[in-house]
């Protein structure tokens, strides 16, 4: 009876599959019964969230150390391989839970606004129900396989919410490209499967996680090859260098699918994958550095592009790579609860923030097409004084902004300056850990730069949208500033959750989350700051972040800013951030053109056509007929020819034999 | 009863069958020989449960047929030819169905040769006498010849001699090494028999003649595969081939010659087959396979050359999975093997009626069709995304099987496999975007219609595998497992490596 919530835990991901069933089978045969459809779609989602919270409710009541795994049938038993359709419930796949069907259900009811005049209004919900049911299979999954059917199955749905609006080009190849990329770092998990199933006979976390210290020498070749394949994975995933180069096209969908997978969840799988393998990290010094270095790295590059662009959701998509990028300097760190606190705040205040450029981006595509304009509607240069049209927008956006520049007592304060502080705190034992330390700092700044920068060049100074598209802008209807309203609260308080020792707080994530990295904290124990160099490192973060929207106030002029058609090309080193480092440009010259020529030119047309189908097969199919035209010019029916024939072979026979 | 004389009936029931299409009215062929070959997947049926998974070789029948020479009628069915079977019967009716609308001429004579096909088919996945195999090869041969040949597309004659000419030369390079190999195991027992239990037991050691034999028997089989660099007919072919055609050549003949390796040449010559030489010889040409199979598949015009080459790439997946000798990538090849018939029937079946609407295979000739054809397209999602093996869909199960098992014993070489699934991305999606995504440019398409309940009829079955397998495989594993096993320690003792587990 007590674990009445639990045993039904197959309705968090159940519900949200009905209504990708139920959705799907609205788009195809009844594509205009929207109120269904909303219905379902949003429905789905609140009912999800309520099995959820009872969920956790109930497990937190159980005061469960372990993992509880449910066993719902067998999936894959061959030999030794013993793999089931299993899902577990532990203190990490609780927080992931609630912040997928809590977030996912605010981002589903802004959607009934956003999406309310699309013409495939059914196919979105039922889109976006399935990439809730997967994201549920990748953070319950309680092995590999199963997590990797989630992990899949986002992509997939990713992939088809980039390329929603698909009769344009420029969003399939979005999509496709995002699907692609995704599949070269899933290479890198199946491998890292395979490689754990030969050393520990299992895939199942709970005998991998048992078995791998007693499997793995510390440090070796193989623990150290696994970590890093399963980082190639989270690489695609979560949009870190070398592989992010799929999201930023990926904001070409709709922007809710920004908000909620390209920011909030999907993204942040790779993290959870971290935080998931945290005693495999733990085991592999190397493994764990170069998450945390790829992820610093990650957070400043990302964060430079962020500065140069103009389309409001480029620049969102940049700062997600860039905070992403710290989640992965926090779980690199083996400060795992202070990575995945990062995840949850920045779910909150990202979220708003994408959600939030939607009702903006919604405002002046509204006003250009009334007005039959063809502006950019993405573009901050067509923008700017917006404050007074979408007043709510514009405050709920200005407390994200100050959650992720950090200012305090904004969530993304505490967050970011948990993983700030674990890094430093490394760093005096392992100095590499500086470098990453001060490449996270320098985020910040850039961070607080652009972020104001974003919000001064939409929401203030002169309006930069036509004269006659001004009169067209409102504010959004109350389904979608609603959710705005409760992500706003979430970015305000979001702290709570994690309020550091130092302060008085409880860190109550740090504690919740204890269980479940046990083990690997005690392989890899934190190193303690004293409290002068704490109180000095937050003294600092608050400076930096409050330097960078100082800065960006007194540097940047959105006065003198011209609409976007009028605008000039951007010149030198901005020209080379607007251009994103030429990056996309460098993996087109130098691997998708190549690979294109290789398969069509030499594989193909060289190889197949003219080498072995031409030269070998029809060669030789030439070369029966021409001993066969030889052997038939032979049989010319003259006696006398044969004769002749027969004379010279009698001749060569008998010089063979008298020689 | 039925335990006895079961497959008989499945061999016997196609024949006679065609030999009434043939006899009836001319629009009544299609209809008949539909109801003939679901009456043989009726009766196939209960062998999923009949079957006994633990029984070993089982519902036998062993009759003296030409007794002089040791022939017998001998027919028999364990884990591995279930399924073949089983794949066989169930694919047969939705090819026929799947032909009513594309056959317009000679109707009789297209139906009654797909009922022989049948009875050929079956015979070779049955057959436990090697004289019979030899027959039966050749029986479905020989329809398909003629499938191609009379009811393909343009240059339907250059690619039905191609098939044939390749595909005999295998087998008479077969029928040559089965003979010596019954003169050979004579000349030890005394006795002569083409049976297989006999040839199985009293092969002992060859010598150096198995070498020679194994490289007949491999040829004959690598070339139905189809194996790099024998893969050239097969482009051809299934471009040319009606749509029926391609479906049963991919989804059922292709598999003749993995199975050949699993019932033939590897039990027969384990030693010159395991070889460590010859074993990296052919796990290389496996991943050539699946890489150059999937480049090339990458940069067909055509949607169905795609699907050709991709072929190539799969099945490179069950020759890496049946060399890696171990117990998952036996079975997880024996998956792909169900599976590819499943996935790559139904795009061929989806390509066909593509054609059927536009008289058009080329990729580029569409565009935009999700707005016109919403059902369809949601249909040609779900299958190219069980042919990229996506995770909860038929695909996965096979590959994953195939990858982890292979990577117990070749660890590099199940990496390098493992990239294939990346490039299957990279062939299926943009194929797949150029046709239902990007703009809807041009008008020809603008009006086609989506599925029809006939077609819809064809589809979902196959669909129903799709999710069917890809979520609880586990009858089918369970129902493999024993046989797998057995095969892989009838050969085992000649592989040093390769334990398998």
């Amino acid at each position: 009876m007590s674990a009445s919530a639990l045993q039904l835990l197959w309705l968090v991901p159940a519900l949200p599959l009905a209504g990708f069933v139920l959705n799907g089978a609205l788009a195809l045969w009844r594509p205009n019964a929207k109120a269904a459809v909303s219905t379902i779609g949003v429905g789905a989602l609140v009912l999800a969230f309520a099995a959820a919270t009872a969920a956790v409710a109930e497990f937190a009541r159980l005061h469960q150390a372990a993992p509880l795994v449910f066993r719902y049938w067998e999936w894959m038993p061959v030999g030794d391989l013993r793999l089931d359709f299993a899902l577990q419930f532990d203190q990490l796949s609780a927080v992931m839970a609630l912040v997928v069907t809590g977030v996912g259900a605010l981002i589903h009811l802004f959607s009934v606004g956003y999406m309310h005049e699309d013409a495939g209004y059914a196919r979105y919900f039922a889109y976006l129900n399935l990439f809730v049911f997967f994201m549920l299979m990748l953070v319950l999954g309680a092995s590999f396989p199963v997590m990797f059917v989630g992990w899949e199955g986002v992509g997939l749905c990713s992939y088809l919410l980039i390329g929603f609006w698909f009769t344009e080009q420029i969003n399939a190849d979005a999509g496709k490209k995002a699907f692609i990329v995704n599949r070269i770092g899933d290479s890198g998990f199946l491998i890292a499967m395979f490689l754990i199933f030969r050393a520990t006979g299992a895939l199942d976390f709970g005998p991998v996680f048992g078995r791998a210290q007693a499997v793995f020498p510390a440090a070796g070749t193989t623990i150290t090859a696994v970590t890093l394949l399963l980082f190639l994975g989270c690489a695609g995933k979560s949009a870190q260098i070398p592989l992010y180069t799929w999201l930023p096209d990926a904001m070409q969908g709709p922007t809710p699918v920004s908000a909620l997978i390209h920011a909030a969840t999907m993204v942040t799988a790779g993290v959870y994958l971290v935080a998931r393998c945290n005693v495999l990290f733990a085991l592999s010094p190397l493994g764990s550095a170069a998450v945390a270095g790829v992820g610093a790295l990650t957070a400043l590059f990302a964060a430079t592009i962020a500065l140069k662009q103009w389309d409001i959701k480029r620049v969102l998509a940049y700062s997600t790579i860039s905070q992403l990028g710290y989640m992965f300097l926090g779980v690199g760190t083996g400060a795992y609860a202070a990575g995945i606190f990062h995840l949850v705040t920045h779910a909150f205040f990202k979220a708003l923030l994408f959600l939030g450029s939607g009702s903006v981006i919604q405002a002046l595509h509204h006003a250009y097409h009334a007005t039959h304009s063809h502006d950019d509607a993405q573009d901050m240069r067509n923008m700017g004084g917006l404050r007074r049209y979408l007043p709510w927008t514009a405050t709920l956006m200005w407390i994200a902004t100050l959650a992720i520049a950090g200012i305090p007592p904004l969530s993304g304060f505490f967050s970011k300056d948990a993983i700030l502080g674990a890094a430093f705190a490394l760093a005096t034992a392992e100095p590499i850990w500086y470098v990453y330390w001060a490449m996270g700092v320098a985020a910040a700044l850039l961070t607080a730069f652009y972020m104001t920068r974003l919000m001064l060049y939409t929401f203030h100074g002169p309006t930069r949208t036509g004269e006659q598209e001004r009169q067209h802008l409102h504010e959004a209807p109350w389904v979608m500033t609603g959710p705005l309203l409760v992500l706003g609260l979430l970015s305000l308080s979001g702290g709570l959750l994690n309020l550091p020792e130092l302060m008085g707080g409880g860190a109550f994530l740090h504690h919740w989350l204890e269980p479940v990295t046990a083990l690997a904290d005690r392989m890899r124990p934190a190193v303690e700051l004293s409290r002068v160099v704490e109180w000095a490192l937050l003294s600092g973060a608050v400076g930096v972040a409050a330097l960078g929207i100082f800065g960006a106030v007194r540097l940047l002029k959105p006065e003198a800013l011209l609409p976007a058609r009028l605008a000039p090309p951007e010149t030198g080193l901005g020209r080379l951030l607007w251009k994103k480092w030429y990056v996309d440009e460098l993996y087109d010259a130098i691997i998708v053109r190549p690979l294109q020529w290789l398969a069509r030119e030499v594989l193909w047309k060289s190889i197949d056509a003219r080498l072995v189908d031409g030269l070998i097969v029809n060669g030789s199919a030439t070369a029966s007929r021409a001993l066969g035209w030889l052997g038939s010019r032979l049989q010319t029916g003259e006696v006398g020819f044969y004769v002749v024939l027969f004379v010279v072979g009698v001749l060569l026979l008998v010089g063979g034999a008298v020689r | 009863m039925y335990a006895q004389s079961v497959l008989t009936a499945l061999i016997a029931w196609p024949a006679l069958a065609a030999g009434v299409v043939l006899g009836a009215p001319e629009r009544w062929a299609k209809h008949l020989a539909l109801a003939a070959s679901f009456i043989e997947f009726a009766v196939s049926v209960p062998l999923w449960w009949v079957f006994q998974p633990a029984g070993g070789m089982q519902l036998q029948l062993d009759v003296p047929w030409i007794p002089n020479w040791g022939i017998h009628y001998a027919v028999g069915v364990d884990g591995i030819s279930l399924f073949m079977i089983l794949l066989t019967t169930f694919l047969v009716p939705l090819s026929i169905l799947g032909s009513y609308n594309y056959i317009t001429t000679r109707e009789r004579a297209f139906y009654a040769l797909m009922l022989v096909l049948t009875s050929g088919m079956i015979g070779v996945f049955v057959a436990l006498d090697l004289f019979l195999f030899y027959v039966m090869w050749d029986v479905m041969l020989i329809p398909m010849y003629f499938i191609i040949g009379v009811w393909g597309g343009q240059n339907r004659l250059y690619a039905a001699i191609k098939f044939f000419i390749y595909t005999f030369f295998g087998s008479l390079l077969m029928l040559v090494a089965i003979l010596t190999l019954v003169y050979l195991v004579a000349q030890r027992t005394g006795v002569y028999s083409f049976s297989y239990v006999n040839v199985m037991n009293n092969i002992g050691a060859l010598g150096p003649v198995a070498f020679w034999l194994f490289g007949a028997f491999f040829l004959a089989f690598a070339i139905k595969v189809p194996m790099f660099p024998f893969h050239t007919w097969l482009p051809d072919a299934h471009v040319e081939a009606p749509t029926a055609g391609s479906v049963i050549l991919a989804a059922v003949l292709l598999k003749m010659g993995t199975y050949g390796f699993l019932r033939f040449a590897v039990p027969f010559f384990p030693q010159v087959a395991l070889h460590p030489a010859v074993q990296r010889a052919i796990v290389t040409l496996s991943l050539i396979g699946i890489v150059y199979g999937g480049l090339v598949a990458m940069v067909q015009p055509d949607f169905k050359k795609l699907i050709a080459y991709s072929s190539v790439a799969h099945l490179g997946f069950v020759v890496l999975g049946i060399w890696a000798l171990t117990l998952q990538s036996v079975q997880g090849a024996l998956m792909v093997m169900i599976n590819h018939g499943i996935s790559t029937g139904a795009l061929f079946f989806l390509v066909g009626m593509l054609y059927e609407r536009r008289h058009s295979r080329l990729i580029e000739a569409f565009g935009g069709l999700a707005k016109v054809v919403p059902l369809f397209a949601a249909v040609l999602t779900i299958v190219s995304l069980s042919s990229i093996g996506l995770p909860a869909t038929n695909g996965f199960v096979g590959e994953f099987l195939v990858l982890l098992g292979a990577f117990r014993t070749y660890p590099v070489a199940a990496a390098v496999a493992t990239t294939g699934v990346i490039v299957a991305a990279m062939y299926l999606l943009p194929a797949l975007q150029r046709v239902i995504y990007n703009p809807l440019d041009q008008p020809e398409n603008a009006h086609l219609a989506d599925l029809s309940p006939r077609e819809l009829a064809v589809l979902l079955p196959l669909v129903a595998c799709i999710v069917w397998i890809g979520v609880y495989p586990t009858p089918f594993l369970r129902r493999m497992e024993p046989s797998a096993q057995r095969f892989i320690e009838s050969v085992r003792p000649a592989a040093p490596a390769a334990a398998a587990r």
